[in-house]
């Protein structure tokens, strides 16, 4: 109940600062089983994401957040699992980190992901990690969707107390597949791609 | 409020509700694909008016402090919109800071109390000032003049002029007194008629193109005819505003020219503005 309200508050300041219209560009809002990938530039990627979704996605999707940071405090886990339905990574765990990732996909459920890692200041994304070649390998029937956020970077860069409001648009790409021959970096690399061409022509 | 003013807003409900049925009746009657467009288009922007003019008289009705409120939110949305098309920079965000959460309440603070001799100068003044210094704190230089300036070109625009609007509600004219809405009246519904009339003329009789690499669909026709009505439509106005018809007419003329020039300069990624479809 709490946890409703806050997430409507939530929600509705988000909206009003930096807007987050969403563009379903190359699939359509659907309820199949998905993991949603996008570039990270601030703590807002999370909360933007989640709202440009329709609401009865909203309950089967989790956004996947940094334990370290969202596991902090009892109030900063109280903010990412019981309002953001997210999910906790713990990023120094090592080969068995993706297990809550994976349990919430065996449920049936859907994953935002961001596969850089870490917040980065720059237009278009750093590097992908390897957990999304991981998730789709063990989920070969889940889409991939890439998404991409703009004007994150500026309305609210690391560091910063306040976002400026500044409009961020959310569009989603086509689905991508990992090919069964496919290996780990070229798969990265396209998803990366997939990623970078949701860009466009919006400007930074 | 006073009798005027119900009667001002009465006319212009009187106004748009012919302007909807005959929306209505040409949706009904319309077969090819491109007039289809062109009502659907008249359709939203009757419904956008409506909602508008709704706004306008809780605001009017409820007075001072909640038009100034309305002024101060019309002023975040578009400074917001603006910033959006602008490329500032990650490094620009403690001036962008200053500037929506600092200045414009400042600003509206200052039409709220009157105190009209800092309102005039604190954005060209002040905020022309700090907002420099506030992006050299931040040890980035490159690209400094056009940065700076971009903010405070957005300021100038989006809250310094916007803020003039409301603040029309402290003008002392001796025999005038208390009559603030009916002036803000004035100037709101001379500039949206410009706006309509210049689309209307535009629509029935534009054949010459102004500038088409910035507005595909501004011609003169819309602009000379638009103009020349809404000036005529102001001078018909005279009565609820201190001056002369010729007087009314030439301020109604003053005010068109800006717009025109405004809503030329509408950014090409308007979905923003669009109804959300997909997510709610």
């Amino acid at each position: 109940m709490i946890a409703e309200i806050i997430a409507t508050l939530l929600l509705g300041v988000t909206r009003f600062l930096v807007g987050g219209h969403a563009r379903w560009q190359g699939c359509s809002p659907d309820p199949g089983q998905r993991i949603y990938f996008a570039n990270h530039s601030s703590h807002l990627d999370t909360i933007l994401l989640w709202a440009a979704l329709p609401r009865p996605l909203r309950r089967t999707t989790h956004p996947v957040a940094a334990k370290d940071y969202w596991g902090k405090t009892a109030f900063h886990r109280f903010i990412a699992v019981r309002v953001l339905n997210a999910v906790l990574l713990d990023r120094e765990g090592g080969r068995d980190a993706l297990d809550p990732l994976k349990e919430t996909l065996e449920q049936g459920h859907s994953l935002i992901l961001f596969p850089e890692g870490t917040r980065q200041s720059e237009r278009m994304p750093g590097p992908f990690k390897g957990g999304l070649f991981a998730l789709a390998r063990a989920f070969p029937t889940v889409e991939l969707v890439p998404v991409y956020l703009t004007n994150l970077a500026r309305a609210y860069p690391k560091g910063a107390i306040l976002p400026a409001p500044i409009s961020c648009i959310v569009t989603f790409g086509a689905p991508i597949t990992a090919g069964d021959d496919e290996r780990k970096p070229q798969f990265l690399a396209r998803a990366h791609k997939a990623v970078c061409s949701l860009a466009g022509g919006e400007r930074s | 409020m006073n009798q005027t003013m119900l009667i001002l807003l009465g006319g212009v409900a009187v106004l748009l509700a012919i302007a909807s049925v005959i929306g209505f009746v040409l949706s009904r009657r319309t077969t090819s694909d491109g007039a289809g467009a062109t009502i659907d288009n008249l359709n939203a922007r009757i419904r956008a008016w409506w909602l508008m003019v709704a706004m306008f008289a809780i605001a009017f009705v409820t007075g001072k402090l909640v038009t100034i409120a309305l002024f101060a939110l019309t002023s975040f949305y578009c400074l917001r919109e603006f910033i959006s098309i602008t490329p500032t920079r990650a490094e620009d965000h403690r001036s962008l800071a200053a500037a929506f959460y600092l200045f414009i309440p400042l600003q509206y603070w200052l039409v709220a109390t009157g105190w009209t001799t800092l309102f005039t100068i604190l954005i060209p003044v002040w905020a022309f000032l700090l907002l420099p210094v506030l992006a050299v704190v931040r040890g980035e230089t490159e690209d400094f003049l056009p940065r700076t300036a971009r903010i405070q070109w957005a300021l100038m625009l989006t809250v310094f002029c916007v803020s003039h609007a409301p603040a029309l509600l402290n003008l002392k004219i001796p025999g005038f007194e208390r009559q603030g809405f009916l002036l803000l009246f004035f100037l709101i519904a001379v500039v949206q008629l410009s706006d309509v009339l210049q689309y209307v003329f535009g629509k029935l009789l534009g054949q010459r193109k102004i500038a088409p690499r910035v507005s595909p669909s501004k011609t003169w026709e819309g602009l000379i005819g638009g103009a020349l009505t809404s000036t005529l439509i102001g001078s018909a106005l005279w009565w609820i505003t201190p001056f002369s018809p010729l007087q009314a007419a030439a301020m109604a003329f003053a005010i068109c020219w800006p717009v025109s020039s405004a809503a030329w300069y509408s950014p090409p990624s308007s979905v923003r503005w669009a109804p959300r479809t997909g997510a709610r």
